[in-house]
């Protein structure tokens, strides 16, 4: 591929082809016809559609936007690295929009997602941090996100088709700015491999015979934490990738497959060969504490999100952040390994449509949200936050460590791209009394017959209301 | 009806005067003192019912819908007795955390609560330095639940925790994975729990040790009782009051678990609780608030057991 970055996001059964690009994409894997019939359910969200139809402001640039006055954001970046990021944006933003004063709402990251219901119907602010996938789809459908079809017209140029994709709800309107986004992948510490003269495994047989020689050499061969629940979505999600294909991946995420299905039961099946390699007590480890074992050298490798490079970066030591290198998961030698399908989650910002100030303020929003699809403003952001890639065509490259440049191919190089099992599901299908439950009864014995697992899996699917 | 048999009414000459009612008792309320009254018992009446007789009334009424927390509620919501009749038969968690509830009580009621009272004798003895012994166990009773939470996660940590590696589980690679195993995890959050509620029902009691009458202990070694028959027989019947309250404070602590066992793992993999499946269904971003309603409909009617007991002791009592 010619760009250096072109991810495909989001996808269904159904695809178009980009003209021009050769490229099929998948879209709006949640607009299948009995979704229609749902949406047309929604008395009220067929009168927001309306209304949206009738109001969309014509897109010449100079109209959306304004300068000076105020606005504000709701922001769920509460860890001190990224809120930085986002106030030297904000700083960046003042003083080229002439002075808008920004008033920057933080809110504890897992208080703001539990929360987003009430906060979105309540006051919230005129912009909101949020992901892609699934979870901005449903709140776009709810009627509770303003569409932004203006803003993307004067911006879509410095996108790829991936990511316009991917900022899309059911309804066709755009309704979020991606600005970042990050990889999944297998780390690992270059020192480790060196001095085991470990090969970067490139199939399932070499991959787990690396992990015996890790064994055999007292090291934790796979480094796996899940006390939190949702890292071990990330091994289902590229196992199940790998085994059964993007389409079947979505379409399980999004209730078209079903979770008896015996295509399942083969991931959970191949996902037992794994786990024996596993850190011990990994129920009982959160992921700071498996990235430990890995920068300690206690363990070898690491399937995880880049953000993994936080624990490298906080430990203090500057070679640790050297030492840190990536492989993408190994072939499975299906059909499907040709896809390199991989999780690459993207951050994105929205406007919300209940805020009571967004009436004054929308020139404003829309001004920072054109402001944040600058390369230049994501660079600003990327420099106090380096966990996360920017989205931007003309964010330049070149000031990208080798670690990031890396993560930025690798996510080019796929050709299906997923937001991660809990951003391309339900959110009440994969909390922790849900998925992320069902998925540790399952390793706490991974050699079970999960045929029972599976029928509790697809009931509790069929028990959730119709979205 | 004759005036004279009603009660004075507001507009009556004699209102405010001694008048006979019904049963023959005499009105002795002025208008003004009626005034009062009704204030007094109107206004705790309103919030009473703003905020907790309609708030549960809602919770059974949006039990029987599928309402997902936008918008408002509409006809079209309601689905019966659908939500009870899933978590019934098709949630496979309703009932491990039923019983985490049970195990939990049955463990502050034959564990921990036993315990407290114990200590409350000990230090009840005037042994030296008992000031001292009760602050330490009182100590952990003035944390909140939520950071006894955070300091037990830490000590039960598998690698980098206080257990495995004080008994050198570490080394030997022999890690006991206290909060991830499903099988143990309950009772590891059992002792941190525990580790609060002694300190508080030994406040409790030795508070009512304090005020039993000295005599009957001496009435009873002149009898010829030991420590042990003292106790059972006379000390433990002439507390009774506070037996009631500690049983049910045990009774409250158990239904309203919740604080350490989502602190540890969010309440998941072994730490199902019945609170827990209702905030993780209702108020967490899946939005389920129907279903995690019917869930808390349920605990409701848990509740209402032991607090039909405890008021009606307490009637009984004041009567």
């Amino acid at each position: 591929m010619g760009d250096s970055r072109d991810p495909k996001i989001a996808g269904s059964s159904e695809r178009i082809l980009i003209p021009g690009t050769g490229i099929e994409l998948p879209v709006d894997f949640d607009l299948s016809r009995r979704d229609m019939l749902k949406i047309a359910g929604y008395g009220s969200l067929a009168a927001f559609i309306a209304a949206c139809g009738g109001t969309t402001p014509t897109t010449t640039s100079g109209s959306v936007t304004a300068k000076g006055g105020s606005m504000s954001i709701g922001s769920y970046l509460s860890d001190a690295v990224p809120k930085k990021g986002l106030q030297d944006v904000v700083d960046a933003f003042t003083s080229a929009n002439g002075g808008t004063k920004v008033k920057v709402n933080t809110v504890d990251h897992g208080t703001f997602q539990n929360t987003i219901n009430n906060y979105l119907q309540a006051t919230p602010e005129d912009i909101f941090t949020w992901f892609s996938g699934h979870r901005m789809r449903f709140f776009a459908k709810k009627g509770l996100a303003q569409p932004i079809d203006d803003v993307w017209n004067d911006v879509k140029s410095n996108f790829t088709e991936g990511f316009a994709a991917s900022v899309k709800g059911d309804d066709g309107h755009v309704y979020a700015v991606p600005t970042s986004y990050y990889p999944w992948a297998i780390f690992y510490r270059k020192d480790v491999f060196t001095a085991g003269n470990y090969k970067i495994p490139t199939n399932w047989d070499d991959f787990i015979k690396l992990c015996q020689q890790m064994k055999k050499d007292n090291l934790i061969p796979m480094a796996f934490a899940d006390k939190d629940g949702w890292p071990a979505m990330g091994t289902f999600d590229i196992l199940n990738l790998r085994m059964n294909g993007y389409d079947f991946h979505v379409g399980l995420c999004g209730g078209q497959q079903k979770w008896t299905d015996p295509k399942v039961a083969n991931v959970f099946k191949k996902w037992a060969e794994l786990t024996p390699y596993y850190s011990p007590a990994f129920a009982g480890l959160t992921w700071q504490e498996a990235a430990q074992q890995l920068r300690q050298k206690k363990a070898g490798m690491y399937l995880l999100g880049l953000f993994v490079s936080e624990q490298f970066v906080s430990g203090g030591n500057a070679d640790d952040i050297n030492q840190l290198d990536f492989f993408p998961f190994p072939d499975l030698g299906t059909q499907y390994d040709s896809e390199k399908a991989l999780d690459a989650p993207i951050d994105v910002y929205m406007l919300a449509k209940k805020s009571p100030t967004l009436g004054t303020d929308s020139g404003q929003a829309k001004a920072f949200l054109e402001f944040m699809s600058k390369g230049s403003s994501q660079i600003t952001y990327w420099k106090a936050s380096p966990g996360a890639i920017p989205t931007a065509n003309d964010a330049d490259p070149s000031q990208y460590p080798a670690l990031t440049k890396k993560a930025a191919q690798i996510v080019s190089g796929a050709k299906r791209i997923t937001q991660f099992f809990d951003r391309d599901s339900r959110p009440d299908f994969s909390g922790p009394n849900a998925m992320q439950g069902f998925l540790l009864r399952y390793l706490s014995s991974p050699k079970q017959d999960t045929s029972s697992l599976q029928g509790q899996m697809q009931s509790f699917w069929d028990s959730l209301t119709p979205e | 009806m004759a005036t004279s048999i009603t009660p004075a009414r507001e507009d009556s000459p004699e209102a405010g005067e001694l008048a006979p009612t019904r049963r023959g008792r005499y009105n002795v309320l002025t208008r003004y003192d009626r005034r009062v009254l009704m204030l007094m018992v109107g206004i705790p009446l309103l919030l009473e019912i703003i905020f907790i007789w309609w708030p549960t009334l809602s919770s059974i009424l949006l039990s029987f819908t599928n309402y997902d927390g936008v918008g408002d509620v509409g006809p079209q919501n309601f689905v019966g007795l659908k939500n009870y009749q899933f978590m019934f038969s098709g949630y496979t968690l309703f009932w491990p955390a039923f019983f985490h509830n049970v195990i939990w009580l049955a463990w502050l009621a034959f564990i921990a609560t036993p315990i407290g009272i114990f200590f409350a004798v000990l230090l009840d003895r005037e042994l030296r330095g008992t000031a001292f012994y009760q602050s330490v166990f009182f100590l952990p009773v003035v944390l909140s639940l939520v950071i006894v939470g955070f300091i037990w996660e830490l000590q039960f940590s598998p690698t980098e925790g206080f257990f495995n590696n004080a008994f050198g589980l570490t080394k030997a690679n022999n890690i006991i994975d206290w909060l991830g195993n499903p099988r143990i995890n309950l009772f590891a959050i059992l002792i941190a729990a525990s580790w609060r509620h002694v300190g508080y029902i030994m406040v409790i009691y030795l508070s009512g040790l304090k005020s039993v009458d000295p005599t009957l202990r001496e009435a009873a070694k002149v009898d010829g009782a030991n420590e042990f028959r003292t106790f059972f027989r006379v000390i433990f019947p002439v507390m009774a009051p506070i037996n009631t309250v500690v049983a049910v404070i045990t009774t409250i602590e158990a239904l309203r678990a919740f604080d350490i066992a989502f602190i540890v793992n969010q309440g998941k993999n072994g730490l199902e609780l019945l609170s827990i499946l209702i905030t993780n269904n209702s108020i967490s971003e899946a939005s389920l608030v129907g279903f995690g309603s019917a869930i808390a409909v349920i605990l409701l009617v848990i509740s209402l057991g032991p607090i039909i007991v405890f008021l009606s002791r307490v009637m009984r009592t004041t009567s």
